[in-house]
């Protein structure tokens, strides 16, 4: 058994060490928001925060990350009054849908290291992850707007 | 006109005589008696106690208002704007109903077809191209076929999502009527309430029962657009919330008690069985419960995904070969001898004597090249499975409830209708989501392990691999140019057949010529006195199928590049040139509204470039321009702008995150995206080797929609046929290197 801590609750799983934590989080516990694009850290669909980075749970072993804490977008405090999930919906960026879980949980490590990112930093941090929609131009819109609500708030 | 064959108790074709000489294709229908049930509502067979259901549409129940989608969405927002069209008519706010996918039933036949399948060009609304499109449609009601695709949604629903909503809600008046004694001419509607004229409210749930005893109001009358509430406004796409909160499930997501995990390895030289294999190494890894031998390979089944890929992964396989060419080099050799008569798909269009007019003037030819590419939406193909003695039930998203049906009946030996299709949210098709090689492979392990769910989960790498690609072409193109202007264009084609090539799989093969390859090819609309287009169908390539635009994304690089290749030759602004032979006026117009966005004014100088180009696919126009500077890394793609025609947008936001996807989607897979094979499998196994474009690439894109269009038109996929030619153009313009191959990066770095 391997105990982990996800979203603050503390859970157990009955798996292989080397397990990637994306299915740990998918097909053990049940939690969805993480999806699986490519499990080779190509598209960033699995996009998860790990003490408070931006990592992707496909390259991260169960084994390894069991004593860290976890948050998924289903973990995010306050989740609706967050402003990159306020600027997300407001700008109408998804599309299919499928990568923004793991966009949006790469915008929020981003606004909290840079709080007002140039063009040229949001393209740094967000070029691994992929949309094959093509809703690039909404992400950075959303972006913009989630910095400018976010010093606002302050 | 208009007759239809009935080839077999299944197929109807519309004869290419009854068409002009136009197009026929055999279709499938799921239902056994299709044709004289068309009519039929399939709500009524699960409708609970004090329910009502007026149409194909709408259901209310005492607790509910269900609204129903009969296209997949496959995140091109249709989940949402299909329930609008009809909330619209019936006076819903958004989040008064709940919105459901329609099984399979001919009820849902896509009346849209019928603007693709005449033979005839989106320009022409002569009476003959009328009663063309209304046999077609005819033939359509006949077959039953319900099917999303072709950037068809709202084509086909426009009218029949908002008269369905008007029924409703006058059905609903008359049944307030009844009750309250009140004429129904004095009864108001408002947000999910009738209204009487003291002011008294009755919810719709409260007269689903009373509305259930009266006949449909058949006859009421859409509203006039001018009192419209929603549709053409911004409006907030109803999915949006839940995907950005990651609580909409996708087919991905799903789970079931009791429910095992299966992954695949199938054999990479499509269409080919297994020879032999070894699981010994697999058998024991951890939570690995069987191994078993299906058709093209083998499937694991395992308590999780990831140790049912990761054993599969294991397996090793011998596998028979392919029965197409297994190395790159030979399917191009192949193309370049199919320009024969044998492989003649058809002449298209033939105007003035071409031969004359290529002895006149300035003779150019080009022959350019368009390969193989994959769809690879982010969600990889997957599917639950459930087989019983009764028959099979499946939760897979796909764009053909009916072709589902029917493929996973014949792969396990039951009759379509013993299979229950329930529709899924999609992460993405491209295309992808029409083909069927999980919807197999999930009934054949799911009929191993009867009486428990299995969810399958394609790999990436498995994906990549199994993943039937966009057609692979190569045109053959000569043109002439005198004193100034475009004397002839002969425009010749050789490639495989992508929509032939998915009715066969679909159990509805036709032999008549793919008309997919004709666009962008026939459907110019430049005044070119001489002008000839005319295709050939390579044999014996890989299987191909439709992806985001299909023929056009081919056709119309093709046609666009050369045609700017002759303007170049004859001197003169590509935009000018455009404006000046564009016959269609309001087609013309699109062009005029890009030069004005982008400001044309010529030649930019200094390493920039502007290129432009226009296409009509799926009868809606749109013209692009794409502005690049050359750096001293390589291309930079600026900015792009487009102007789009189709006729009426519904939804003005989700309009411009369309539009701008499908250029995202044509330019990043023309700088660097395809699928080359190497001993009969594709050598691209995932996003590394088959990137696309990723948001540094991304230019800022302003789109601007018209509607003059005298039809409504789909989005989907016509603004991606532009954005290749109009990148290839644009580098033209900056670099003087003209680029005749997809994919670009083959000839310049991209920054
Ligand atoms: S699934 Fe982890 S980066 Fe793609
Ligand atoms: S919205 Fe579909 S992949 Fe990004």
């Amino acid at each position: 058994m391997i105990e982990l801590t996800v979203n603050g609750i503390k859970r157990s799983v009955d798996v292989v060490p080397e397990m990637p934590l994306l299915w740990v989080l998918r097909d053990e516990l049940g939690i969805t928001s993480a999806k699986y694009g490519c499990g080779v850290a190509q598209c960033g669909a699995c996009t998860v925060h790990i003490d408070g980075k931006a990592v992707r749970s496909c390259q991260a072993h169960i084994g390894e990350v069991a004593g860290k804490s976890i948050v998924t977008l289903e973990g995010i405090d306050k989740k609706e009054q967050h402003p990159v999930v306020q600027a997300w919906i407001e700008h109408q960026v998804p599309q299919c849908g499928y990568c923004q879980t793991g966009q949006i949980m790469q915008a929020i490590s981003l606004l909290t290291k840079i709080s007002k990112p140039t063009d040229e930093q949001i393209n740094q941090v967000m070029s691994g992850n992929l949309c094959r929609c093509g809703t690039y131009p909404r992400i950075r819109a959303a972006i913009h707007a989630a910095a400018a609500k976010k010093m606002a708030e302050k | 006109m208009g007759h239809i064959q009935d080839l077999s108790r299944r197929a109807f074709v519309f004869g290419s005589a009854a068409m002009a000489g136009g197009i026929a294709f055999g279709f499938y229908s799921g239902a056994e008696a299709a044709a004289p049930t068309a009519s039929d509502n399939p709500l009524t067979a699960g409708l609970g106690p004090n329910s009502v259901t007026f149409n194909p549409w709408v259901e209310i129940s005492p607790d509910k208002i269900t609204l129903i989608a009969q296209h997949a969405d496959i995140g091109q927002g249709v989940g949402s704007v299909q329930p609008i069209m009809i909330a619209e008519e019936m006076d819903l706010d958004p989040g008064q109903f709940e919105v459901r996918f329609a099984g399979p039933s001919p009820a849902y036949f896509n009346t849209g077809f019928k603007e693709e399948l005449a033979p005839f060009l989106a320009s022409d609304q002569s009476p003959a191209a009328e009663a063309g499109r209304a046999a077609a449609l005819e033939g359509l009601r006949k077959s039953g076929m319900q099917m999303t695709g072709g950037s068809s949604t709202i084509p086909d629903t426009y009218e029949k999502l908002r008269k369905a909503g008007a029924v409703a809600r006058e059905t609903l008046k008359a049944a307030a009527a009844k009750r309250s004694g009140v004429a129904v001419a004095d009864i108001r509607t408002r947000s999910g309430h009738v209204i009487l004229p003291d002011g008294k409210k009755f919810p719709y749930v409260e007269l689903a029962a009373d509305a259930a005893k009266i006949p449909p109001v058949l006859d009421a009358q859409t509203r006039d657009p001018a009192t419209w509430r929603l549709i053409g406004k911004p409006m907030m796409r109803l999915d949006v919330r839940a995907k950005v909160l990651g609580e909409l499930k996708f087919g991905i997501d799903m789970k079931m008690e009791g429910m095992l995990y299966a992954s695949v390895k199938l054999n990479p030289n499509k269409g080919q069985p297994m020879k032999s294999y070894d699981a010994g190494k697999a058998q024991s890894m951890p939570g690995v419960k069987k191994i078993l031998e299906i058709n093209n390979g083998v499937a694991v089944i395992a308590t999780n995904s990831w140790y049912a890929m990761r054993a599969a992964d294991a397996i090793r396989c011998e596998w028979a070969p392919s029965v197409y060419p297994a190395e790159q080099a030979d399917h191009w050799k192949v193309l370049q001898s199919s320009f024969k008569p044998e492989f003649l798909g058809k002449e298209w269009r033939k105007i003035g004597d071409v031969e004359a007019g290529l002895k006149t003037g300035t003779r150019i030819e080009a022959e350019y090249r368009a390969p193989y590419v994959a769809h690879q939406p982010l969600e990889p193909l997957n599917g639950i499975g459930l087989v019983t003695d009764k028959g099979m039930e499946i939760w897979v998203g796909h764009q053909s409830p009916q072709f589902v049906q029917y493929v996973a009946a014949t792969a396990i030996g039951l009759k379509p209708e013993q299979v229950t299709f329930h529709n899924q949210w999609t992460g993405g098709s491209f295309g992808h989501r029409l083909e069927y090689e999980n919807v197999r492979v999930l009934a054949e392990i799911a009929n191993q392990m009867k009486g428990t769910p299995i969810k399958l989960v394609f790999s990436r790498e498995e994906d990549f691999l199994q993943d039937i690609p966009r057609q692979i072409a190569l045109a053959r193109y000569s043109g002439s140019i005198d004193k100034g202007k475009i004397v002839a264009a002969d425009l010749q084609l050789a490639s495989t057949a992508p929509f032939k090539g998915l009715l066969e799989r679909s159990g509805a093969p036709s032999k008549d010529p793919d008309p997919q390859l004709a666009a962008g090819l026939w459907n110019v609309y430049y005044d070119i006195p001489n002008f000839r287009a005319t295709t050939y169908e390579a044999q014996g390539l890989s299987p191909s199928t439709t992806w985001r635009s299909v023929g056009a994304s081919t056709g119309g690089f093709f046609t666009e590049s050369f045609i700017d290749e002759l303007i170049h030759a004859a001197g003169l602004d590509p935009m000018k040139a455009r404006i000046e032979m564009c016959a269609v006026p309001h087609y013309r117009k699109l062009l005029e509204t890009v030069a004005e966005m982008s400001d044309w004014k010529g030649p930019l100088g200094n390493g920039r470039g502007r290129g432009v180009a226009f296409v009509e696919s799926f009868g809606t126009p749109v013209a692009e321009v794409v502005e690049v500077t050359k750096t001293d890394r390589g291309i930079r793609i600026d900015r792009v702008w487009a102007a789009v025609d189709v006729g009426k947008v519904i939804d003005p936001v989700n309009f411009e995150n369309q539009v701008q996807g499908g250029i995202v989607w044509g330019l990043g897979h023309a700088i660097n995206c395809e699928l080359t094979y190497a001993k009969g499998a594709v050598q691209q196994t995932n996003y590394n080797h088959h990137e696309a474009m990723r948001i540094y690439q991304c230019p800022v894109i302003e789109v601007r929609g018209l509607e003059n269009d005298p039809k409504v038109r789909g989005v989907g996929e016509p603004p991606v046929p532009p954005a290749a030619p109009a990148l290839a153009n644009a580098i033209f313009a900056a670099t003087g290197l003209r680029i005749r191959e997809m994919p670009f990066n083959k000839f310049v770095d991209f920054v």
